[in-house]
């Protein structure tokens, strides 16, 4: 595929707000889990929660949309300048040129959540201040921030649970592609809320402890929230930015971000056990070196799904096996953030573009040692290294798979 | 601007329980009756068939209808569902055991409660392994979907099975999201124009021109009334197999299709 070029990007997770908060927390190893303290879900476990998501205060001519996730939608719009490079775009490609592609899994319904204990002890009706379309809707996500960023393009929203916001890069490639859009802002935001803590507890997926991905004792997964943004467009922007990581010559290298392939597939096994052997996991790899033109051994990272439950890691570790052989560094940086659950493919997209833009490999936070039935080249610390290819892969509930290289364009 | 063709069409609502009553209707050949569809979905595996809900079989039997009007196999094409509001029933089941103290939430209503559990159902029962979408719009999830499909089926070269659904909500949240009456439809998108029924050219354009209505006053209820009802204009020019411009509207923009028969 015609690559496409990421110009602006940013991030917000339980590692912080914005791209120098994360890349400095990855570095130095840190951990933003923390002991349950989400009032809504008090169930006995670790969340990555993002910091401030409670004072954010949306336009009021927006006020309508009021719910955590598009709190956490905006405090992620105006990190790193993203909102203002939208704007400039917006310029220059005309708002109905600019698509808003967005992946949620449960977007607001925290506000469904208390509306239904609040419902009339005569008739049972939802209170009169509940907004359905505004929060609880799906389309919300990207009807807000289409409507915060004055864009009038295609909007709408991707909800294939754990994949949802990765599934967004192949969509706006398609779109841009086809000529019917210029550019595109693609990303995904999901918030804490009761549904998914409990959810995932009844499926016992929820570990008790921070989670440790791809480690013997590893328990299962620690929810997070998150969000992630990216402007796509087809043209780089006018000053590439230098390259770093050992091995980059000082002042060499100028690059630009850009999404380079993308791969798609279902397993066709199982509603929320991936297939044992990784088989969709690895089509959606395959696909993705595929469509970019590059043999396993270019990419030189994978940010892995890497969940911490038993069945992700060994499976994804399988197809990752049966892919690339194992010698590709991989690591899962869900036990630094928390598995944003359908904001897990932005959140992992902006960390593949940090590590390409820094030279960095992750560690895999919270795991002592990594399990011995795992064979690939899964990484306990992290290191610095020049890097021109990564993939991020994400997986969701349904099956369904989307694996993304992203890498340095000259 | 897109060139496609459509191969295949699969439908379940009340009064049109497959394309071929539902065509009838539509060229106004037969009132719409009041027979309500029990879609059973025979390509779910029994096990399966049992967890999945009204919402998936609903989606289901009208992709399965879609698929063997086209006369391909399920396995060669990918997915788009498109739905508002997905599975109701069970976001409701859900959010009442919430709304009790101990948060009992069942593991099955759960893992159903994803946007994306009838795109999974599908792909278990036919064993397709090619891509899967999910998406939403609110009212303009069809014309989301049908913009997804249309333009993945020509990047990709591959068939794409479209299927957009919505069914009434569960009261309370019937009272602050109303959908008039279950609706499914399914539309098989391809490159070849071997036995296509209709050549679709889509476009985008600024959203000034009012949207293509139903003359029809039941129908044109059905379609303010439920989002995945807001294909039959399409439908109706494809029954009719009349060459026809068809504006849907889409907030800013107009998704507009030049319908030509093959």
């Amino acid at each position: 595929m015609t690559p496409l070029f990421i110009t602006h990007y940013t991030l917000a997770s339980a590692l912080g707000h914005g791209k120098a908060a994360t890349l400095s927390a990855l570095q130095e190893e840190r951990s933003g889990l923390c002991a349950n303290d989400f009032a809504d879900a008090p169930l006995d476990t670790f969340i990555g929660r993002v910091a401030g998501v409670e004072e954010i205060a949306l336009p009021r001519a927006l006020a309508d949309f009021d719910c955590r996730n598009n709190r956490l939608a905006q405090l992620c719009l105006e990190l790193d300048g993203f909102a203002a490079a939208v704007a400039v775009a917006r310029e220059k490609h005309g708002a109905r040129r600019i698509a808003v592609i967005l992946g949620t899994s449960t977007s607001g319904i925290l506000e469904t959540e208390r509306a239904y204990r609040r419902r009339d002890t005569d008739n049972g009706s939802l209170p009169a201040d509940f907004h359905y379309a505004a929060t609880q809707s799906m389309h919300s996500a990207a009807e807000f921030v289409r409507r915060y960023l004055n864009l009038g393009g295609p909007a709408f929203v991707i909800s294939t649970a754990c994949s949802s916001s990765a599934k967004v890069f192949a969509s706006a490639s398609r779109l841009i592609q086809s000529g019917l859009c210029d550019a595109a802002v693609v990303g995904g935001v999901d918030s804490l809320c009761s549904m998914t803590v409990y959810g995932f507890n009844a499926l016992q997926l929820v570990s008790p402890q921070p989670c440790r991905p791809c480690d013997p004792e590893r328990n299962g997964i620690s929810i997070g929230e998150g969000a992630g943004f990216f402007l796509l467009e087809k043209f780089p922007l006018p000053n590439p930015l230098p390259l770093a990581g050992e091995g980059a010559m000082a002042g060499g290298d100028l690059i630009n971000l850009a999404l380079l392939g993308y791969g798609e597939s279902s397993d066709a096994y199982h509603m929320s056990t991936p297939h044992p052997e990784g088989l969709g996991a690895a089509l959606a790899m395959e696909q993705a070196l595929g469509r970019a033109g590059l043999t396993p051994s270019e990419v030189d990272y994978i940010n892995m799904h890497g969940t911490s439950s038993r069945s992700n890691d060994s499976a994804e570790d399988k197809g990752m096996l049966r892919v690339f052989g194992n010698a590709t560094p991989c690591s899962s940086t869900k036990g630094a953030t928390g598995h944003t659950l359908g904001a897990a493919g932005a959140v992992e997209a902006a960390i593949a573009c940090l590590c390409l833009e820094h030279g960095l490999i992750p560690g895999t936070c919270n795991t002592q040692r990594i399990d011995p039935e795992l064979g690939s080249a899964i990484q306990l610390q992290h290191s610095s290294r020049k890097l021109r290819r990564v993939m991020s892969n994400s997986f969701g509930f349904g099956g369904n798979n989307c694996s993304l290289i992203f890498g340095v364009q000259p | 601007m897109i060139d496609i063709y459509l191969a295949g069409i699969g439908l379940c609502a009340p009064g049109m329980l497959d394309w071929a009553s539902g065509s009838t209707v539509l060229r106004g050949e037969m009132p719409i009756s009041d027979e309500q569809p029990k879609p059973v979905a025979t390509l779910l595996p029994p096990a399966e068939r049992r967890r999945s809900s009204q919402a998936t079989r609903f989606a289901l039997q009208a992709g399965q209808e879609a698929i063997t009007h086209a006369g391909i196999s399920a396995t060669q094409a990918a997915v788009v569902f498109a739905s508002s509001d997905g599975d109701g029933e069970n976001l409701h089941y859900i959010l009442e055991s919430l709304a009790q103290p101990e948060h009992e939430v069942s593991p099955t209503r759960f893992h159903n409660s994803v946007h994306n559990a009838a795109a999974g159902y599908w792909n278990i029962a036919t064993g397709a392994r090619t891509p899967a979408n999910s998406i939403a719009a609110y009212d303009d999830s069809f014309v989301a979907g049908l913009l997804e499909a249309a333009v993945q089926a020509a990047a990709e070269n591959i068939p794409v099975l479209l299927v957009a659904f919505d069914l009434p909500l569960p009261t309370p949240l019937h009272e602050v999201r109303p959908t008039a009456a279950p609706f499914a439809v399914a539309l098989l998108l391809t490159t070849q124009p071997d036995n296509a029924l209709a050549h679709l050219r889509i476009s985008l354009e600024p959203g000034t021109a009012a949207g293509t209505v139903m003359s029809n006053p039941e129908l044109e209820c059905l379609r303010c009334g439920n989002p995945a009802a807001r294909a039959l204009p399409l439908l109706q020019a494809v029954a009719k197999g009349q060459a026809q411009h068809i504006v849907l509207g889409w907030g800013d923009n107009n998704l507009v299709i030049e319908l030509n028969r093959e």
